[in-house]
């Protein structure tokens, strides 16, 4: 087959891609929702005990760390603007920005959890088993939620990564960035998990 | 293969100004202050600012920022399907709950 004719039967399918995106993206969030909803479970019938491990968590920290992701968020989307105004330079610039507060929030996250070992609190721990039950609980689905966000948060840095390296060898272009904009969309619903960990975890314990 | 897959940027969605996502991203920073300043007035405010301004913020982020503005109707619909979804196991979890 001729270069020429190899060109005539390239097969594109954008919208394909995106709706294939999303329907992945639905599985992401039945993910988390099934854990919101084992959290409201155990909210409702241990409420003190949820509110006492609730205290012990740093809400300035997860404050900050909510701060970083939706600014992360917002220079994921301006690196889709900028190369699909033909803008390489600026695009990659934008996604190094994202993967730069990516990695802060892992490394905040770092510090949180750190604090949490030191005081005996890790999945396990000794102290923990002499907690009440429902602290234990809420510690348990503390350590599982954000962590699995956590690892989401690894796993994006990760795409995003190759992504700007795509931009850099062309495979991501200014008429070619659905992978680009399917990226975004996988971390925009990263935010939007940690959106609703602040206030069940930090701030309405 | 359809006119979409054949010439994909003759069809190519709006997408939101540089003006439009800032502004967004200012009302989900004030929006997170006023979450954190509600957390100040007891655990009952606390829980109403995670009814309400969360589900707000998200909105936005899934609105504006992923785009569902400007997308087809059907992908609308597939997260329509989801979160109702979810919405229906929180209903039949509490009204489990309520009743037991």
């Amino acid at each position: 087959m001729s270069t020429e004719s190899q060109a005539a039967h390239v097969h594109r399918d954008d919208f394909g891609a995106k709706l294939g995106m999303w329907l992945f993206l639905v599985t992401e969030i039945n993910l988390f929702g099934g854990l919101f909803v084992a959290y409201s479970y155990m909210r409702h019938k241990y409420p003190a005990d949820f509110h006492h491990g609730g205290a012990e968590l740093n809400a300035t920290l997860g404050v900050t760390n909510t701060i970083v992701l939706l600014t992360s968020s917002l220079t994921v989307v301006l690196a889709i603007m900028a190369i699909q105004e033909g803008r390489r330079a600026a695009s990659r610039a934008y996604l190094a920005a994202t993967i730069g507060l990516g990695l802060t929030f892992l490394v905040i996250k770092t510090f949180e959890w750190s604090a949490k070992f030191h005081h005996g609190l890790y999945p396990s721990a000794p102290h923990l088993a002499t907690l009440p039950h429902g602290e234990q609980i809420f510690f348990g689905l503390y350590f599982t939620m954000t962590g699995l966000h956590g690892l989401h948060v690894l796993i994006g840095i990760s795409v995003l990564t190759v992504m700007a390296r795509m931009i850099g060898s062309g495979k991501i272009s200014q008429d070619k960035n659905v992978t680009l904009e399917n990226g975004g969309l996988y971390w925009h619903l990263v935010d939007v998990i940690w959106i609703f960990l602040l206030p069940l975890f930090y701030l309405a314990a | 293969m359809s006119d979409q897959s054949t010439h994909p940027t003759e069809h190519a969605p709006l997408h939101p100004s540089y003006g439009t996502v800032v502004a967004v991203w200012i009302a989900l920073v004030v929006l997170t202050g006023c979450l954190v300043l509600l957390s100040h007035f007891g655990l009952r405010a606390a829980v109403w600012g995670l009814l309400t301004i969360t589900p707000l913020k998200a909105g936005l982020v899934f609105y504006f920022f992923m785009h569902l503005r400007y997308e087809d109707p059907l992908l609308k619909g597939v997260i329509l399907v989801a979160i109702v979804t979810l919405l229906i196991f929180l209903v039949l979890l509490f009204s489990d709950v309520a009743f037991a």
